[in-house]
């Protein structure tokens, strides 16, 4: 039987606030337990949360950036359910009213581009931390995290692989750190994926009981444990079991998924609004002020990419898989218009862009991943990668001498100008010089003289790299073609 | 109604321990007090606002500020067992 | 000892005693009659004279403000930082604050010693003060009696003058009931006019702090230390900082008096109703005029308090859970037996109904039924009370349908309890504020409470109100005798 895989996504975010949700304790990350927890964290007798303007801010700029609708009125719901590092016994969250309902984000898997919409975002508490050390046979709590602001983005079950899933928690964690609400540092938990997956055979309207995987905190692992569960859930019904509805956990060790609680021992919560916060009301100013500061967008960014610039989409997306990624090509792109440029003129911008599109897809890109890097890390600064751009603009280095160029600028021996000269990397242009090498060449090689004219076009080719050689790359080789089309042809 | 076994669920809910002579004494109490709720249940309401606040107003918001400092020893100082700062539960296992 | 708070200023204004010396004289009654009343819960002696001593201070520094030096008795529902705050729990018997509430910063910036820490019903839930942990308060003006709750440590306190002021909590009538039934009087301010901060919560959305004092005037000058806008509790609420006592003089001629059908029918013990009607006819003397108006759904009132409150409490007291502070079992097998042993070991019966009560009531199944109607219900309630002001400027009744009961008479039947706030739950549950102030006593030679209710922020009004009426009247200067 053909089996199609159903899949949405709960993704907890945490905001860049400076302080907690609903107190004004730290959240700096690593600090010695217990010392970023204040009366309100702990819940003290008698301590009553107040809300934090900048988690709201931050809610109200992803709603605008997904196109959602933003509830004028949202409300604070008490979430009850005992557990060690829920210090009030109940957890702050929307329920009822949340601030964002509704939205999409644009996905890419492979050449085919899909629409995933989302259900809602709400703000919440984080919880604190369960250290699972042996303490005489004991757990220690840790209430730092507690407080820490949430954003929790459910998406609707509107992905349908494993591949798809991964690219809209990509382009998510893309999004959130585009806008700067997230920190995005995954390690330290500011992106946490809970996958809602079932299956159903192809063609059945109705979706299959779900079984939630909690707590996936790298999308490597997100892409293995809904390969594993979807194996998991098709093996059992094809061996005749019904799928229970239950959350479940990953272990990356084994690769495999495993119960924690089946719907039976499901929590009752019992959802209130919290009496301690009274509805949270947006205004148009409010609104109007977070839309002014949202920076432009992924999808907006590449839209002008390919109209302004003649990117390919594939191109558009790539430069636009982060923010600090777009910002470095953009800034390339525009030291080179304003370098000095032999090739000005009718499409001037398109050359450039494609040329730093090449260079920073392509030579930058690929030295990173090879060490492990991220774009903020670079050991090339935007303006010294125009720098080199600019010298093979100009002709003053072949694309061979340019790599080699940025190789050495990637080892620190500084910009592109201070290298070509320090190392004399400067492309071959005296005329007079080329053509003695050319003639030395072709005597050299008589027999690829002979196959050229008796009409091989790769002879032509090998000659064009014995001069190429001779010239320790620096000739430029395209007038090296010319010069020995009109030697040959002499 | 609430039966024994409602009222142990409602018990072990609210984390607190019962005695089966206990679970007897709050089943006819609970269901005394409930039926006074019940009478609630003769008034239409329909078409009314849900009331969950006294005064009819919106949430101040605070300025994202760290306010708090670190009072770690005077709030651990009142705890039932830490160490190393942290707090000391029975082991909790997921 | 039988001084308003106005006369003891005056004499430290005029520096005829000094602060420490009225503490002593408190603290000395108060070793002399609590083992009688068990008022108090804690008294550090040390710690109040040391308040005295820098009040005296700041006096001789001159810069004492109307109330510095004067000492008042908290209910132990109020933290205190480096006073117990035991909320009248097993639970929180050793739990020493590490904060002040905002209402004992106001106290500590007036200059205000405090005298000790009030007894109370466990977590203010209670009508008698029978479900403290510390025992049951007993009433000074007859001590078989009960002196209500659950403010009952404040009231008798006051009642007894073992204080000159006490602060209490009133969520379904537990500072006014008290008051009706110790002969005292006491204000419940509109919801979000006193800070909740560091006030213990039972039910967050009718919780709201007040004075308990002998007398309105008294009651008014607390009033401008207690309330106040504060940051940190979101339902406080911005207000423009009044002097409540600015009304007291005004002639009540003309004062419309609205006076519901619904307090004054059956249920209402004859004697309280005749000492309620003695109280109207002074009124009328002062140039009032009574009006009937309607409160069709306070019937509803208890009811609808008994989902809201437990609900609500029911999610407060989660956080007793003997991880962080408080109370735990001292033997346990694992996680969830140590959390259920100690919320059974650490929490009193009456509690432990109402947290049951709550978590069935928003339980899966049940939310819309029960809680959802009753929010509903609650704004029926709080519509009648809007409807009534449109015809009268204060609405007065009886505090409590009886005179104080005895110990034991109703602790077997939580239903009946829950009756005696039968008149002061639905001011509560519409947010507005209520007093009561003594008109007499009842056959049994207990005291009677008149209640008045006010519009919303109509504090001072009503302290205009009740202040003429002790004009003309000294049930507010009598005292029970053989103390």
């Amino acid at each position: 039987m053909q089996w199609e895989t159903v899949i949405g996504l709960e993704v907890h975010t945490q905001l860049t606030t400076r302080s907690k949700i609903f107190s004004g304790a730290p959240i700096e990350f690593g600090a010695a337990p217990n010392t970023q927890a204040c009366a309100v964290d702990l819940a003290l007798p008698g301590v009553l949360p107040v809300l934090n303007r900048g988690a709201v801010e931050r809610a109200i700029k992803f709603g605008l950036a997904i196109g959602a609708r933003l509830n004028r009125v949202n409300v604070f719901a008490r979430k009850n359910y005992f557990y060690p590092d829920l210090p009030k016994g109940y957890q702050i969250s929307q329920f009822e009213l949340p601030i964002v309902e509704g939205g999409e984000l644009a996905i890419q898997v492979g050449d085919a581009s899909k629409v995933i919409r989302l259900t809602r975002a709400h703000l919440e508490e984080d919880a604190g931390k369960s250290l699972h050390e042996d303490f005489h046979g004991c757990t220690g709590i840790d209430l730092n995290r507690a407080g820490t602001p949430l954003l929790e983005i459910v998406s609707e079950p509107d992905m349908r692989s494993a591949k798809e899933a991964v690219a809209y928690a990509r382009a998510l964690y893309n999004l959130v750190t585009w806008i700067g609400i997230c920190d995005g540092n995954m390690q330290e938990g500011s992106f946490r994926v809970d996958a809602n997956v079932s299956v159903r055979p192809a063609g059945q309207k109705e979706f299959g009981t779900r079984r939630e995987i909690k707590n996936l905190n790298s999308f490597r692992f997100l892409e293995q444990a809904i390969d594993y569960e979807v194996r998991w859930q098709i093996e059992r019904i094809e061996d005749g079991h019904a799928i229970q509805q239950a959350t479940v956990l990953f272990d990356p060790d084994s690769g495999a998924t495993r119960m924690m609680r089946t719907k039976e021992e499901a929590h009752d919560y019992r959802y209130f609004p919290d009496p301690d916060l009274l509805p949270v009301r947006l205004d148009d100013a409010l609104i109007a002020r977070m839309q002014s500061e949202l920076p432009e967008l992924p999808q907006a960014k590449q839209a002008r990419y390919q109209s302004d610039w003649g990117l390919s989409a594939y191109d558009a997306a790539t430069l636009t898989a982060s923010h600090a990624l777009a910002e470095y090509f953009e800034a390339v792109v525009a030291k080179l218009l304003v370098s000095p440029r032999p090739q000005a003129g009718e499409g001037q911008g398109e050359r450039v862009a494609k040329l730093a599109a090449n260079w920073v897809m392509g030579e930058l890109s690929g030295t990173l991943n090879k060490e492990g890097l991220d774009i903020a890390e670079s050991r090339i600064g935007a303006a010294s990668l125009a720098g080199l751009l600019a010298r093979l603009q100009d002709g003053t280095l072949s694309g061979k001498l340019a790599k080699e160029v940025f190789a050495a600028m990637w080892a620190g021996e500084g910009e592109a100008d201070a290298i070509i000269e320090a190392k004399g990397l400067k492309q071959m242009s005296d005329t007079g010089e080329i053509e003695r090498i050319l003639d030395e060449v072709l005597a050299a090689n008589p027999k690829s003289v002979e196959e050229f004219r008796a009409g091989k076009d790769k002879a032509f080719n090998a000659l064009v790299g014995q001069v190429m050689k001779a010239t320790r790359g620096k000739a430029n080789p395209q007038q090296v073609n010319e010069l020995l089309k009109k030697k040959l042809a002499g | 109604m609430l039966s024994l076994e409602d009222v142990r669920r409602i018990a072990h809910l609210a984390r607190i321990r019962v005695s089966p002579e206990e679970a007897a004494r709050y089943q006819a109490q609970l269901n005394g007090i409930l039926g006074l709720i019940e009478q609630m249940q003769a008034v239409d309401t329909s078409g009314v606002e849900p009331m969950a606040h006294a005064q009819e107003v919106y949430q101040r918001l605070r300025e994202d500020a760290v306010t708090e400092p670190d009072r770690r020893d005077a709030f651990q100082a009142v705890a039932p067992q830490v160490e190393a700062g942290l707090y000391l539960v029975p082991k909790v296992i997921e | 000892m039988n001084q308003t708070i106005k006369e003891l200023s005056d004499l430290l204004a005029r520096g005829e005693a000094s602060s420490a010396e009225l503490c002593q004289d408190y603290l000395a009654r108060i070793e002399r009659l609590n083992p009688r009343l068990n008022a108090f819960i804690t008294v550090d002696p040390d710690k109040t004279l040391e308040e005295a001593r820098a009040a005296d201070a700041r006096r001789a520094r001159g810069e004492a403000g109307p109330l510095t030096g004067v000492p008042v008795a908290h209910k132990d529902i109020f933290c205190a930082e480096g006073w117990p705050a035991t909320c009248g729990s097993r639970m929180l018997a050793d739990f020493v604050s590490p904060y002040d509430a905002h209402v004992i910063s106001r106290f500590k910036a007036a200059g205000m010693p405090s005298l000790g820490k009030t007894n109370m019903d466990e977590f203010a839930m209670g009508s008698s003060n029978e479900t403290s942990f510390f025992g049951a308060v007993r009433n000074p003006w007859d001590e078989r009696a009960v002196p209500g709750g659950s403010s009952g440590g404040s009231a008798a306190a006051v009642a007894a003058r073992m204080a000159p002021a006490a602060t209490g909590t009133d969520t379904g009538g537990s500072i006014r009931q008290p008051a009706a039934l110790t002969g005292i009087t006491g204000l419940k301010p509109t919801y979000g006019v006193v800070s909740r901060y560091g006030m213990i919560a039972f039910a967050s959305s009718l919780d709201q702090a007040g004075p308990m004092a002998p007398s309105a005037e008294d009651c008014a000058l607390l009033m401008n230390v207690m309330a106040g806008f504060d940051a940190r509790d979101s339902t406080s609420l911005e207000r423009p900082a009044e002097d409540y006592a600015r009304d007291l003089d005004r002639p009540l001629k003309g004062l419309r008096i609205g006076l519901p059908r619904e307090f004054f029918g059956a249920g209402l013990a004859a004697d309280v109703g005749q000492a309620v009607e003695a109280a109207l006819a002074v009124y009328r003397r002062l140039g009032a005029e009574t009006v009937e108006v309607g409160l069709p759904n306070s019937g509803l009132s208890v009811p609808v308090y008994y989902v809201l409150a437990p609900a609500e409490a029911s999610s407060n007291l989660s956080r007793y859970d003997g991880v962080r502070y408080g109370y735990r079992a001292a033997a346990y097998a694992d996680l969830t037996d140590m959390y259920e042993r100690t919320r059974a070991e650490g929490f009193g019966a009456e509690v432990k109904r109402r947290i049951m009560i709550g978590t069935y009531v928003l339980s899966h199944g049940y939310y819309d039924a029960y809680y959802l109607q009753a929010q509903k219900i609650r704004r029926l309630i709080a519509q009648d009370f809007a409807e009534a002001f449109k015809a009268c400027d204060v609405i007065l009744g009886p505090t409590a349908p009886t005179t104080a009961f005895d110990l034991g008479a109703k602790t077997a039947d939580p239903v009946q309890m829950y009756l005696s706030d039968i008149y002061t739950i639905a001011v509560n549950l519409a947010g507005l504020p209520g007093m009561s102030l003594p008109c007499g006593f009842g056959a049994d030679h207990r005291p009677v409470g008149l209640q008045i209710v006010g519009d919303w922020f109509g504090e001072a009004r009503m302290l205009n109100v009740a202040h003429q009426y002790q004009l003309a009247t000294d049930w507010h200067r009598r005292m029970p005798e053989g103390l």
